[in-house]
């Protein structure tokens, strides 16, 4: 939940503060819930709204520039075949995907990522949230989330990629 | 009338298909999107060797998470829904 406010709020301090106000609102207000999501799309929402309106006090959303996704998507030529075909190491990724320090390096890089990108992959692939919970508590569209994602997921790639190779 | 030919790897480029990506794996491609995608990796070992590599990046994503929230707090935030859907 911190990590997640964090999307909104600059400083550690306000996101868990943040995240504790959620708690506490939710253990309050149950019969806001009205039973219209999961338990877990509706807390994720309060958390993000919690963390807009914390935000918008402190005048901290802070967007962040994206590069160009080619980088990380791979090397195509102008026929739109691979120039440089990918390095291949997928089938031996499986002893360091659950690596603790693999963890946090993908972890601190998640944490860089552009804030839109780094709400859809923390909900999606961190937290496991469906696509659709994920728009409802983001209030963006399906194609739009799929963008985000995408991005967020090929430089994780990368990363991965130079964690396997070394 | 004819049946539509079965759709070729070459009928897809490989910055198409990895484009696609993630909606294939959404579940968010049209049925003849999806057929193509297919047909492409069929004959591509290396956008399958790049879809492989991003389903092996979801599952190493999945693996970031799940401290923040212990699992007491957890049990405590389910026993309270549970005494809230059953209406006590």
């Amino acid at each position: 939940m911190v990590r997640l406010a964090l999307g909104y709020v600059r400083s550690r301090a306000v996101a868990e503060e943040v995240a504790q106000e959620a708690w506490l609102g939710m253990l309050r207000g149950l019969d806001g819930f009205e039973g219209r999501a999961s338990l877990r799309t509706w807390l994720f929402q309060i958390v993000v709204n919690r963390a807009i309106s914390a935000g918008r006090r402190e005048h901290r959303y802070v967007p962040v520039d994206d590069r160009d996704l080619e980088d990380d998507d791979g090397a195509f030529g102008q026929d739109g075949w691979w120039t440089t075909p990918p390095v291949h190491w997928a089938d031996r990724a499986v002893d360091r995907i659950a690596a603790r320090d693999v963890a946090d390096r993908i972890r601190e890089l998640i944490s860089r990522l552009p804030p839109g990108q780094r709400q859809v992959v923390t909900l999606r692939d961190v937290e496991g949230l469906a696509s659709s919970e994920v728009c409802l508590v983001l209030g963006i569209t399906e194609a739009n989330q799929r963008v985000l994602l995408h991005r967020a997921r090929s430089r994780i790639r990368a990363l991965l990629e130079r964690e396997v190779m070394t | 009338m004819r049946r539509r030919p079965a759709p070729s790897g070459h009928d897809m480029t490989c910055r198409q298909a990895v484009a696609l990506v993630t909606d294939y794996l959404d579940g968010a491609l049209t049925g003849e999107q999806a057929a193509l995608f297919r047909a492409h990796l069929a004959e591509c070992p290396h956008c399958t060797e790049h879809l492989a590599q991003i389903q092996a990046t979801v599952a190493a994503v999945g693996y970031v998470g799940a401290e923040d929230l212990d699992p007491p707090a957890w049990a405590d935030l389910i026993d309270l829904y549970r005494r809230w859907r059953a209406g006590t």
